[in-house]
């Protein structure tokens, strides 16, 4: 394609990703009450999306089974699971569970 | 606004970690495929959403197609639209700062936002606002590196990518932890390990999403149907 139809190309893309994030908000304005329905989906998706972006997040270490990133993962992953549990720091979980994996995976 | 700079701050170092890595790998992806720096630079400033972006790498070197082009990213990015209703309350209220708070919702911006219990002390419209800019300009600046300085540099990142899952992997535990939803995690979790392992890692997430709003919307009209024979 020429590069008038890259940038168009492109165009389209940013328009699309905006059409996915702004729709919800264009459907339900302030200024329209939204139905109980979408209250309930509002206060319950976010804790199945989490679920669902976990699963988004190890994909690729899931369908390699077994791999050399297999072994790191699961305990990085038990390793931060048990000091978020007993710290509960952001922060602290993630940066000492990702030093633990690169470690592991450099190391291994 | 300064006070919650300094809330929101440390909740994106993490990404800065992160979309570093990712930014400067895609920075490096985009350009070794023939493309001059400012073609991912401005993806990542505009379109703003990773998975879309490598994609975008390929289908630019393809025959034009505007129509194929939005419905596939529309497909991609459709969990977009699930993250819009989950936070229709917390970002109906923003001012002048709504437009690039939803602008700028990727999976990262949007997972800290409906994640973190924000201080009452503290103006949450600003703490949204912050995250989301800073995820933003982490990412844009990754992949400016990667796509200007790509293969000079010098120190071993292998693996640090991962804190991007340990990133999720927490958010998810507070979730756990302070909401309780067990039966929405479980539909999600299982629901998304299925569509994954029956469909693959290219086109499982809107199936996924598909199960969660029938089996969720099932539970709903049951709850309210035994609510109403009471």
């Amino acid at each position: 394609m020429s590069v008038t139809q890259q940038w168009i190309t492109i165009a389209i893309a940013v328009l699309g990703t905006m059409f996915t994030r702004f729709i919800s908000f264009m459907v339900f304005p302030p200024s329209r009450k939204a139905p109980k329905y979408i209250v309930y989906l509002g206060t319950i998706l976010p804790s199945a999306v989490m679920a669902m972006l976990v699963v988004y997040a190890y994909k690729d270490m899931v369908l390699s089974i077994p791999s050399p990133t297999t072994f790191p993962t699961i305990l990085a992953t038990v390793f931060i699971i048990l000091i978020h549990l007993w710290r509960r720091n952001l922060l602290l979980s993630i940066l000492s569970g990702t030093i633990l994996y690169m470690i592991l995976i450099q190391s291994l | 606004m300064k006070e919650a700079f300094k809330f929101a701050f440390p909740k994106t170092i993490p990404i800065l970690a992160g979309f570093l890595f990712l930014g400067i790998s895609y920075g490096i992806y985009a350009t070794a495929q023939g493309f001059s720096p400012i073609y991912p630079i401005m993806m990542s400033a505009l379109v703003f959403a990773g998975s879309l972006e490598f994609v975008m790498v390929n289908l630019l070197l393809s025959p034009f197609n505007p129509l194929s082009t939005f419905l596939l990213t529309l497909m991609i990015n459709a969990r977009h639209i699930f993250y819009g209703l989950s936070m229709l309350k917390k970002y109906q209220r923003l001012d002048y700062k709504k437009f690039y708070t939803i602008f700028g919702m990727c999976d990262e911006s949007f997972s800290i936002n409906a994640t973190i219990e924000v201080p009452e002390h503290l103006d949450q419209g600003w703490v949204y606002f912050h995250v989301t800019w800073l995820n933003h300009l982490y990412w844009v600046l990754g992949t400016t590196i990667g796509a200007l300085f790509g293969n000079h540099l010098p120190f071993n990142t292998q693996g640090i990518d991962f804190a991007l899952s340990a990133l999720f992997l927490v958010l998810f535990l507070e979730q756990l932890v302070n909401k309780k939803q067990y039966l929405a995690i479980l539909i999600g979790g299982l629901g998304a390990l299925g569509a994954l392992l029956l469909l693959g890692p290219d086109h499982f997430m809107v199936p996924t999403m598909i199960v969660i709003l029938i089996c969720l919307s099932i539970d709903y009209f049951y709850q309210t149907h035994k609510e109403l024979n009471q």
